[in-house]
């Protein structure tokens, strides 16, 4: 038996570099424009609100709640192959920004949208730490 | 008062390849497919002096396709030459950009071209399988969304559609009898790609998930294949060979923001333009060619051209009925669900048929007012036609 592909690990580009960092410290962090004050991600070079070009990374409390999600069936990547089904979760962060992960430590039946949740971080490869979700602690 | 352009311009001419698991180049489909749309207006190539193309995603050259096209053709003396791409939105968009460029007196017959070949042919050792791939066939998944297993167009339109549901009811028995209905109409028409397959909502239901809330028969097809069609003036239009298809009215709508918090495409800003050049209201649409790259963007966008109130698109589908015999014929070839994938050409080119009634068995029986729609990205770019047969 052939050990199972590893899923994709992220580049960490110039424009996520200051995000891949706090991840490996266990903080999440969000744009936040210095002209206007709003908070986004993923992050942008120009913000549509105020056309600024000035943002300052700032640490979100990494809680929030299920915007909308989907259940991934198809196989794109071998990374996943022993995943599927596996939910995408958009989380709003309660602080500002919506963000894309996965759900972990909860079953599919139990996903649905307003559910609080709370960020964690999962080693994804010997560089990357990934923000991903499990429902908050009641 | 009238608007002056309504019914000024016709589309005189349309012209399709075979579809689907049909091979040629994308650049072979698009010369096919003008040669097929100046034949059925009894046109020849020396007779058109405009040219507009969407390019597919299998065209090499995309940026200079337009011009690429022309080469092909061996057309020369053009007034206009355009390459445009606003997704599906684009076909209902090229057409009236060619209304517009002849108004200026630019030109004075324009061919709409849309091709794409994303089907390759089976090799004779293909077995049928997909092979694993190596590590660098993998090379795309290098961002964010694929780090989460967040990959394609089905994902984001997925998240759209469950907040619908979750706002306002939707049901997957709604999208399904979106999936149900055109295939009715498919089964009505010999060129559909599931012509010869009856769809149940039980067989929706099984149809396998691709991305919750999405089955395999809530998304396109992929096809290749060609499509063109000719836009000239309504007085030039009368003396060739086909009936004219008179364009009534035209407007686009573009809503910007996020489609998660509106849960609205571009059509309620495409309509109050095209309706008011046309001079009608939605209740003299008599059938109705929208844009469905899922079953749910047809539901939205019902809504959103005021068939029923936000939020009820579920019902109307289900309740109301858009297949054969229901109250709002809809997608009557058996649109991109079940006949073929050719982006915005697809409703343009039923609507032609219709609107001229040479619908054979799927004719939808009252046809004066057409209404055709375009939308791309995710419920973020939309056009619209109001096509007629009668010219006022
Ligand atoms: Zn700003």
């Amino acid at each position: 038996m052939t050990s199972a592909a590893a899923k994709p690990t992220p580049e960490v580009t110039d424009e996520l570099r200051p995000f891949f960092a706090a991840a490996r410290e266990g903080r999440l962090v969000v744009q936040q424009c210095r002209g206007c004050g709003r908070r986004r991600f993923p992050p942008r070079e120009i913000c549509s609100h105020c056309l600024g070009r000035q943002a300052d990374w700032v640490a979100s409390s990494g809680r929030g709640t299920i915007f909308s999600f989907n259940v991934m069936h198809q196989v794109y990547h071998p990374g996943f192959a022993a995943e599927v089904p596996y939910a995408v979760v958009l989380v709003e962060l309660e602080d500002g920004g919506r963000m894309i992960a996965n759900l972990v430590d909860c079953p599919l039946e139990r996903l649905r949208i307003g559910l609080p949740v709370e960020v964690v971080f999962e080693a994804r490869g010997p560089e990357v730490s990934l923000p991903q979700f499990r429902p908050a602690a009641a | 008062m009238t608007h002056p352009l309504r019914g000024q311009y016709a589309i005189a001419g349309l012209g399709l390849t075979p579809m689907g698991r049909a091979y040629d180049s994308a650049m072979g489909f698009a010369v096919e497919a003008v040669r097929l749309a100046l034949a059925d207006a009894g046109l020849e190539r020396r007779n058109l002096d405009g040219l507009m193309l969407n390019p597919g995603l299998a065209w090499a050259d995309a940026a200079m396709g337009s011009f690429a096209l022309q080469q092909a053709l061996g057309l020369t003396n053009l007034g206009y030459s355009l390459t445009m791409n606003i997704g599906g939105a684009t076909a209902a968009a090229m057409v009236q950009n060619a209304a517009l460029a002849i108004e200026a007196g630019l030109c004075t017959t324009v061919a709409c071209v849309f091709s794409d070949a994303p089907l390759k042919p089976p090799k004779p050792d293909d077995d049928g399988k997909k092979q694993g791939g190596s590590a660098a066939a993998y090379g795309f998944a290098r961002g964010l969304s694929a780090a989460y297993g967040q990959f394609g167009v089905n994902a984001l339109y997925a998240l759209v559609a469950r907040r619908h549901m979750h706002r306002y009811g939707t049901t997957g028995d709604h999208l399904g009898a979106v999936a149900v209905a055109e295939r009715a109409w498919a089964n009505r028409n010999p060129a559909a790609q599931f012509h010869d397959a009856p769809l149940t909502l039980a067989d929706y239901h099984r149809s396998r998930w691709i991305v919750e809330p999405f089955h395999l028969l809530d998304c396109c097809l992929v096809s290749n294949g060609g499509a063109a069609v000719i836009v000239t003036s309504a007085e030039r239009a009368r003396a060739l060979r086909q009936p004219p298809v008179y364009v009534w009215g035209f407007g686009q709508g573009h809503p910007g923001g996020d489609p998660l918090d509106t849960l609205t495409s571009g059509a309620p800003l495409a309509k109050r333009t095209a309706f008011a050049m046309a001079d009608i209201e939605v209740a003299d649409v008599d059938v109705a060619e929208i844009y469905d790259c899922y079953t749910f963007t047809v539901l939205v966008t019902l809504e959103d051209y005021g068939f029923c109130a936000k939020g009820e698109g579920g019902a109307f589908v289900a309740d109301a009925g858009i297949g054969p015999g229901g109250r709002l014929p809809v997608n009557t070839g058996g649109g991109q669900l079940s006949s073929f994938y050719m982006w915005g050409m697809t409703p343009v080119s039923e609507g032609v048929i219709q609107a001229r009634g040479q619908g054979a068995a799927r004719q939808a029986p009252k046809h004066d007012v057409v209404l055709v729609s375009g939308n791309g990205g995710i419920l973020s770019t939309h056009s619209t036609l109001v096509l007629s047969p009668l010219p006022s």
